[in-house]
Formats: C-alpha cells, sequence, structure tokens
C-alpha cells in the first residue's frame, strides 16, 4: 500500500522541529531514518496529517566524547555508529549490539533516537540503554530534560516523550577499560527483530564482580533492567555457578508474553540461556582485559 | 492533497528531476516518474529488499523513503552498474554462478552486494551469508547468490 496524504515539512535544525511541533501537535509525527515509521505509514497503521522530517537537521548528527562518556546525536545513523572508532573503543557493548540491529542497508537510515524513540520491545538499542544506564535528553518548550533509559520505556512501545517533546542525545559513560561486555541474541533470521536480545558486562577483580549490568529484550513489553540477576554476580563473583543463578534469576523475573514468533515460556528459556552465554562471554573478556593491563 | 514538490536527484551520473507529493515513495518515483523500472517493489516494509539502491553512496530501502527526502542526493540504481555496454563482475558473476531464476530480488541482490563488497572487501562464506540476509530471494535458493558474490570479491580484489 502507500502512505495517506500528508504535509511535510524538513525543518534544517532541531530548534525548527520543535517549532513545528508546537504548531502542529499530536498532528504530527517525527521522521527519523524510518525504518520502522515509513512501514506503519505504508501499511496506514500510521495516518499522521503532518510530517516533520528530521533528516535535514543536521545539528542532531554527531559522536562526541565529553569526560567520562560519549554522546551521541538523536539523528546519528546505526552505520556511522556501526564502524565509529570511538564507539567501538568507548562503548564495546553498543558497537556488538549494533550489528545486530537490522541489516547494512537499514542501518544506513536506522537512527538511535528513532530506535530509541520508537522503543519497540524486542529491539536491541532499548536494551542497550538500559543495560549502560544512558541519560536521554529530551527538548520541548519549556527546555530539556534529562531521563535515565529505565524511565523513559514506560510500556509497550510507549515512552516518557511527550506528544510536543523529541528526544535530541543519548549520553553514555565510556565502559570502563577492564570491564567485559557481550550482546547476546536470538532470533529466526539475522537482521529480524530479537525473540530474545541479553545485553551484557561486568567488571571483575580477580574471583569479585564490582559492577555487572544486564538487560533483555524481547522478553517484556519494554527492553528491562535485570537488577536482580546483576546482584547475584555482584555479591557472589564471577564464578560459572554464580553465573548460572544469575541467568535462572533472569529468566523468573523477565515478563514475556506469547505471541506468533515463540510462546511465552520459551522465550523465558532463551532469556536463561542467552544470559548464561552474555554472561561468561563478558566474563572472559574482562579477564582477558585485565591480564592484558596487567 | 499536499501540494507537489520538485524533485532534483543524480541518478546513475544523471542529472533527473520530477514532481512528487509528499508520501511518494521514492522507490515509485525512480520506476513510475523516472521510468528507471529496474530497481522493484516488493513488501513495501523493508523486509524483503528488492528495492535496495545506493543513496548518496550507501545502500538503503527505496520503499522506506520518500521522493522528497532524495531532493539533492545522488543515487545508484541497478541500471547505473554496467558501464559502456560491459556488465559489472557482481552481475557477470551472478550470471556465471545461477545467482538469480526469476530474478525479482535480483537489482536488490546486487546493490545490497555491491555496497558490502566496499565495506568488506574479502568476506568469509559466513561474512556473505549474513550481508545476503538483508535480502529475500524465494527462488534460486541463495547458494548460488552466495557462490556469485564470493567469485564477484575475488574478481573485484583481483582488479584491484
Amino acid at each position: 500500500m502507500k502512505p495517506s496524504p500528508f504535509d511535510y515539512h524538513a525543518p534544517a535544525s532541531a530548534a525548527e522541529a520543535l517549532e513545528l511541533l508546537g504548531r502542529y501537535g499530536a498532528d504530527a509525527r517525527l521522521l527519523a531514518g524510518g525504518q520502522s515509521l515509513v512501514p506503519l505509514l505504508n501499511f496506514r497503521l500510521s495516518a499522521p496529517t503532518v510530517i516533520v522530517d528530521l533528516n535535514r537537521a543536521a545539528d542532531l548528527a554527531y559522536i562526541k566524547e565529553d569526560g567520562g562518556r560519549v554522546r551521541l546525536g538523536a539523528m546519528t545513523r546505526q552505520r556511522a555508529i556501526e564502524f565509529s572508532p570511538l564507539v567501538r573503543g568507548r562503548l564495546p557493548l553498543l558497537a556488538e549490539a549494533t550489528r545486530w540491529v537490522g541489516h547494512l542497508p537499514t542501518r544506513t537510515r536506522g537512527t538511535v533516537g528513532g530506535s530509541l524513540a520508537h522503543s519497540d520491545p524486542a529491539a536491541e538499542y532499548p536494551a542497550v540503554a538500559a543495560a549502560l544506564d544512558a541519560e536521554l535528553v529530551i527538548r520541548g518548550f519549556a527546555g530539556e530534560r534529562v531521563v535515565r533509559a529505565v524511565e523513559f520505556f514506560v510500556g509497550l512501545m510507549t515512552t516518557a516523550l511527550q506528544p510536543d517533546e523529541m528526544l535530541v542525545e543519548v549520553r553514555m559513560a565510556a565502559q570502563a577499560p577492564g570491564s567485559g561486555w557481550a550482546f547476546e541474541e536470538f532470533s529466526r533470521r539475522h537482521g529480524d527483530f530479537a525473540i530474545v536480545g541479553i545485553a551484557a558486562t561486568v567488571a571483575v577483580e580477580g574471583d569479585r564482580c564490582r559492577s555487572a549490568r544486564l538487560a533483555a529484550c524481547g522478553a517484556g513489553p519494554t527492553a528491562m533492567r535485570l537488577r536482580a540477576a546483576e546482584e547475584i554476580l555482584e555479591q557472589g563473583g564471577a564464578h560459572d555457578r554464580h553465573i548460572d543463578d544469575a541467568a535462572a534469576r533472569a529468566a523468573e523475573i523477565v515478563d514475556p508474553s506469547a505471541d506468533l514468533h515463540a510462546s511465552a515460556e520459551y522465550r523465558r528459556h532463551l532469556t536463561r540461556v542467552l544470559t548464561r552465554r552474555a554472561l561468561k562471554r563478558a566474563v572472559e573478556r574482562a579477564r582477558n582485559r585485565e591480564n592484558a593491563h596487567g | 492533497m499536499a501540494e507537489r514538490r520538485i524533485v532534483r536527484i543524480t541518478v546513475n551520473g544523471q542529472a533527473r528531476e520530477g514532481w512528487a507529493e509528499p508520501r511518494r515513495l521514492l522507490v515509485d518515483f525512480l520506476r513510475d516518474d523516472l521510468g528507471l523500472t529496474g530497481t522493484h517493489v516488493g513488501c513495501e516494509h523493508g523486509i524483503c529488499g528488492a528495492c535496495t539502491i545506493l543513496f548518496d553512496g550507501e545502500a538503503a530501502r527505496s520503499c522506506l523513503m520518500l521522493a522528497v527526502q532524495a531532493d539533492g542526493a545522488e543515487l545508484m540504481t541497478v541500471e547505473g552498474l554496467a558501464r559502456d555496454g560491459k556488465l559489472h563482475p557482481l552481475q557477470e558473476a551472478f550470471w556465471e554462478h545461477h545467482g538469480l531464476q526469476c530474478g525479482f530480488c535480483t537489482p536488490g541482490m546486487l546493490m545490497a552486494a555491491y555496497d558490502f563488497l566496499r565495506v568488506n572487501p574479502d568476506p568469509s562464506e559466513e561474512e556473505i551469508r549474513e550481508a545476503l540476509s538483508a535480502v529475500l530471494c524465494r527462488c534460486t535458493g541463495y547458494q548460488g547468490i552466495v557462490r556469485a558474490v564470493k567469485a564477484a570479491a575475488e574478481r573485484m580484489r583481483s582488479a584491484g
């Protein structure tokens, strides 16, 4: 099918885009990379009367290092993230997860901000944002506010964004040099949305686990942090048996539903298996890096 | 109805223009307004990849873009692969290795492979398979396509 008619605006900056949002309110939809919204338009599942296209707002596309964190403009392409040496060095979990986001030709257009604002429960970036405790910068008329990822994902395809607000930046703390990471996912075909995906980072010191961060996608209405599973490692250490316990705990605390791709029970099973794999690989990487820095 | 706008693009090295309503998909603009029917329309939701073109040098789904978004851009479609009546090494390899049967997915396969081989000129078979997962084929069966991309990569590397 083809989209219903709409008026089209292509503002040259975030400020112009906000002004248009103010003028048209809930009639307008922001168009980022279009890899989720355009299919909805084509099938007329979404029929806004105004499209505000952010693709010419050059001030929304950047990757910058700022102190101990990395700031990504909302319109930064997934492909730019994939090939960014800065992301590979400072946010290797994000770099690894990006390989799972769609395909190279969809990453050409798809953006980090679009993925987070769309908040598909099976999308990879929300899980990475939850695991890395990202800060999301939201701009509206009243100014800017900063929301933590876990507070941004409110419910199924629902975020903390108001109709006259836009996501302008994502901030993630650089992963500590001695930490390990892994993104594990199961999907029917490489590049499809995850049935379940797990993002993990760990910092180890000998047998101790100084910190563990775990988040899941595809296992609930939104991406979710798996704090109770993280605590098992932080209290017990990074041994295999604690990894097994953490994986079992993760499978208990997720909140999957059944759909045509997988039953809820199967998603729980995947959560356990993938959490174990992700933690093992992350711990192994952390040990290798610890020895290398020795 | 929203007002039509002029869209000026460079496609396969030629300056072209046409009028488009904002809702006009880029793939329909290419096919129906510019007569470039080599690019195919498949699923219209970004899954099948038949409509893959190069947008400012990088592969993208032309069914997930509006024609108005392409104003000022440089595009390449499957029609731009052959030069001076000579097939591109990818096209030759698809021909020699049975990389197509009905041909519906072929424009997308070629353009996705073209972009992929520039990013990764010496891919493993596993990497080729991962890259080709971006485009669906429902008849040839992929084996010939994978062989074709591998053969084209070798030929393009030796040609420098």
